[in-house]
């Protein structure tokens, strides 16, 4: 295989690749207006129509969406086509207690793989490789998202799943995994495993895929330099396919956005404005090519810069840098999206005020997720073992709702620090971007 | 004679008791006997005062988690055997204790036994049939 998943795309010249937008947009939205009643309500309120937009120099006419649309028009709200020609769904957090549910045709699910697959070939993969994958699999996209791109490139897939240390590693060894795919916290945790256990210099590790988090250069280095890889950056988002949005080439300088399927613009997230090219601020996606679960315009809170400038791998798709912040309180702790409201909404059901605070550490690679909440008269009692009752089901409630755990600790009325007045609900310590 | 017990939430880290007892000092307030439960972040401190409703509510004012909780003052002889005959008699009645702290009564040669039982009257008239004034 060579050095592109699909060459005659990712080498194409922008010229071309702009008309090959223009012409996607156009169908898009005439799908999406023809489909989906809310998005077109959205149109309507905003004053187009679908024979508005010609090309993506009409794309800033079109209305955003966020978060907060996919919650209220959860679960079937902005599908596009009938759920008989959809075959797969995946999921993420929401803002508060509903997940985001995005929905998959055959053809959405290939796409995805594709995007996938590109960064796979642009990490040096090919049929000779072993890929070993242990995102999560499930409702999570990073396990079936490497999955599926390793199949479309014919690597043999090794589908491990997160957790286990043990026996990745001795996977990892006796099968020869070639590229690892995890989130970076985890790629540094296995790095720092395989040294302990002394099966470091027995692997066969040449290339990792990391993503899912927040990781920085250090970080990067400190991965490359224990495992003797190269580490290359993957971005993505459930409510665009997953993982493959964008991913980095052998540069390692910036991620090349798969532009034939996602358009990218960056808005100021004050006033919704689009900024010029090289400018930093919000990240917003419009899905030209998928059809269950298209959208326009969406808003990922990710504060990013985009690089117009020729990438010397050959990819004419446009760069774009790490996330360097998120315009609103989403948190990623050990890869999975949490938003504060959802922790206000288990206390509030546990019948507790939402006086709480979040504490974020990172402690020998891997994320802590402490949470204090404020002792209160409903939930004391004479008997520590009462109160222990309380504190599980607290814990059992914020896990059900994150889907990752959380160590509670009651602390004192009134003593979570307050500034001015407001409570500060996050200290994430980790030093992430 | 079936007494309310002060409970109050504190929190493991330096200087909370500290903090709270002060403020029973300063009002003045008459400490006869406390225990403490620790778990693992936090405690229950569970005083006997003189006033406790009184001190409640001030504490509470302070900002303070707590709560009132009846337990049985049992007062007996300042000698060895007390506690034991105590206790056995609960034991053969089947009676189950939560926890128990004891201290030094005003009265000369006397101690005092809290006990926190499930039914206060129960265990006051199951002591009082073994001659066990509570």
């Amino acid at each position: 295989m060579g050095k592109y998943y699909q060459p005659e795309i990712e080498t194409m010249p922008r010229e071309q690749l702009k008309a090959l937008q223009s012409e996607r947009l156009v169908q898009q939205i005439h799908h999406v207006y023809e489909n989906v009643p809310y998005y077109r309500a959205k149109m309507e309120q905003a004053g187009v129509t679908p024979e508005d937009i010609h090309g993506i120099e009409d794309l800033h006419k079109l209305p955003f969406l966020s978060k907060n649309d996919l919650r209220d028009a959860y679960p079937y709200g902005l599908l596009a086509k009938p759920l008989k020609d959809c075959v797969r769904i995946q999921s993420t957090s929401g803002t508060t207690g509903r997940r985001v549910v995005a929905f998959y045709t055959q053809h959405d699910i290939d796409l995805w793989e594709d995007c996938c697959a590109r960064a796979i070939v642009a990490a040096g993969g090919s049929n000779e490789d072993v890929v070993q994958v242990c995102y999560g699999y499930g409702l999570f996209t990073g396990g079936p998202g490497l999955n599926g791109g390793s199949h479309k490139v014919g690597s043999l897939t090794l589908p491990m799943s997160s957790g286990n240390t043990e026996r990745q590693l001795q996977f990892m060894e006796d099968l020869e995994a070639t590229i690892l795919c995890c989130t970076p916290s985890y790629a540094l945790y296995l790095a720092e495993s395989a040294i302990e256990s002394g099966v470091r210099d027995r692997l066969k590790l040449r290339a990792g895929i990391f993503g899912a988090e927040a990781w920085t250069e250090e970080m990067r280095h400190d991965i490359e330099d224990k495992l003797g890889i190269k580490a290359y950056d993957i971005y993505g988002l459930t409510e665009l396919s997953g993982p493959g949005v964008s991913f980095e080439c052998e540069e390692q300088k910036g991620m090349h956005v798969n532009e034939d399927h996602f358009i990218v613009e960056i808005i100021d997230p004050e006033t919704g404005e689009v900024l010029p090219e090289g400018s930093k601020g919000e990240l917003v996606f419009t899905s030209i090519t998928k059809e269950a679960f298209p959208m326009i315009r969406y808003r990922t809170r990710d504060i990013c810069v985009l690089n117009p400038t020729p990438c010397s791998c050959g990819r004419t798709h446009i760069r774009m840098s790490k996330p360097m912040g998120r315009s609103d309180d989403m948190l990623i702790i050990r890869g999975v999206n949490v938003f504060p409201s959802q922790i206000e909404t288990v206390l509030l059901n546990q019948g507790m005020p939402a006086n709480y605070q979040i504490i974020i550490d990172r402690v020998n690679n891997t994320d802590t997720f402490d949470i204090e909440v404020e002792m209160t008269d409903a939930l004391f009692a004479d008997s520590v073992a009462a109160i222990a009752n309380k504190e599980k089901e607290i814990i059992a409630a914020l896990r059900a709702m994150l889907g990752i755990s959380a160590k509670v600790h009651l602390v004192a009325p009134k003593s979570i620090t307050r500034s001015e007045g407001k409570a500060v609900r996050v200290v994430d310590k980790r030093k992430l971007y | 004679m079936v007494v309310s017990q002060l409970s109050i939430f504190l929190e493991n880290k330096p200087g909370q008791l500290s903090e709270l007892v002060n403020v029973l000092a300063v009002y003045k307030i008459d400490l006869l006997a406390l225990s403490i439960a620790e778990a693992q972040d936090y405690g229950v401190l569970r005083i006997i005062v003189d006033q406790p409703e009184q001190t409640a509510k001030l504490l509470r004012d302070k900002g303070w988690v707590c709560s009132l909780t009846d337990v049985l003052a049992v007062t007996v002889p300042d000698a060895p055997g007390s506690l034991t005959k105590i206790l056995s008699v609960l034991a053969d009645n089947n009676l189950s204790l939560a926890y128990s702290y004891a201290f030094l009564s005003k009265s000369q040669g006397k101690a005092c036994i809290i006990l926190r039982v499930e039914d206060n009257a129960l265990a006051a008239k199951t002591l009082a049939a073994a001659g066990i004034e509570a």
